[in-house]
């Protein structure tokens, strides 16, 4: 098995969410399992939990799935979203601290050679380390 | 004093009106040191709790705040989304384990502002909705059982917003502002004292 750490762009805004997935697919390839999602549930501003579930089943991988956020609400939403998540899942998913453009790119570079969901999320991690 | 069903339905749907006719304020204040969302949110949140008002009041207490919980969270879309969503679902699950209304309020409410400051990982100080939640903890352990403990609620909720407003963010969207955060009540306080406010008057009848 190939199986590779699947992606999630978590925005408030849908366009930055789909512009960072085309960056990712357009730098890394299309092979690489991405899902994202943006915008609150009337489709304004801001993130709802069940896309970000949708989005994390889309992309799920055995591997687990690494997910990168924009602001605030999308980091509270995206860590309740993994909470509901089947048990099973749920300690396979890693909300990372990383700028959302740039941590999606390295991630799913990273994801893309086959390294586990920690060295993903490490790698994001290192663009916000001081 | 128990908690009736008829009386629980009222208290939930004279909270989210509340809340729903606050909406306006509440997003007046988060322009002032947020994102200007807040209103929005908690009116589309609560509204969509009033929907299943009738399902929500047929659950026992228990289910019925474990629902509350998760339709906030569903349907809020910012962060009050799983701030709030997860104190009632932290409160419906305390109530879940051998806590009981009224008895155990403090502890079941415990319970909520605990799940609150987990979620955002934050506690009292900080220019958030705990600096609400906290007090308002701190008098129903103290003050629990005296005859006019609901107005001593509504007081302790009414100055603990009020007393935000010199306080200077450090979490949450308002804390980017720094300095400039001082001056203004915070929305989450705010919100969290109209949620209080109404349960209070829907409790002494006025309401």
């Amino acid at each position: 098995m190939n199986d590779t750490v699947g992606i999630v762009i978590v925005s408030h805004s849908k366009d930055i969410a789909k512009g960072t997935a085309d960056m990712v697919r357009q730098m890394v390839g299309s092979e690489i399992k991405v899902a994202f999602c943006g915008g609150n549930p009337d489709g304004g501003l801001g993130t709802s939990v069940a896309l970000i579930v949708d989005a994390i089943n889309d992309a799920w991988s055995p591997k687990g799935v690494a997910i990168l956020v924009d602001l605030g609400g999308a980091e509270t939403n995206s860590e309740m979203a993994v909470e509901m998540l089947d048990p099973e899942r749920r300690d396979l998913v890693v909300v990372c601290n990383a700028p959302i453009v740039e941590g999606a790119v390295m991630a799913a570079t990273e994801a893309a050679g086959g390294s586990s969901l920690a060295e993903v999320r490490a790698v994001a991690e290192e663009l916000s380390a001081d | 004093m128990s908690l009736q069903p008829e009386t629980f339905k009222s208290l939930v749907k004279v909270a989210a009106e509340q809340v729903i006719a606050s909406a306006p304020e509440l997003t007046t204040l988060d322009q002032a040191i947020g994102d200007g969302d807040h209103g929005t949110n908690m009116k589309r949140g609560f509204e969509a709790v009033l929907g299943k008002l009738d399902a929500i009041s047929a659950q026992p207490f228990d289910e019925a705040l474990k629902t509350i919980g998760k339709t906030l969270v569903m349907t809020v879309g910012g962060a009050s989304g799983p701030l709030y969503g997860s104190f009632f679902l932290a409160a419906g699950e305390a109530l879940s384990h051998d806590k009981h209304l009224p008895d155990d309020l403090a502890e079941v409410f415990a319970s909520g502002v605990d799940a609150v400051s987990k979620r955002g990982r934050s506690h009292a100080g900080e220019k958030t909705m705990l600096d609400v939640l906290v007090p308002v903890l701190e008098t129903l352990k103290t003050d629990a059982g005296q005859p006019d403990i609901v107005e001593r609620i509504r007081t302790t909720a009414a100055e603990a917003a009020a007393r935000t407003a010199p306080m200077q963010a450090t979490k949450g969207r308002a804390s980017f502002l720094g300095a400039r955060s001082v001056g203004h009540v915070d929305p989450g306080a705010r919100s969290s004292c109209v949620l209080l406010q109404a349960v209070c008057a829907s409790l002494e009848g006025r309401a």
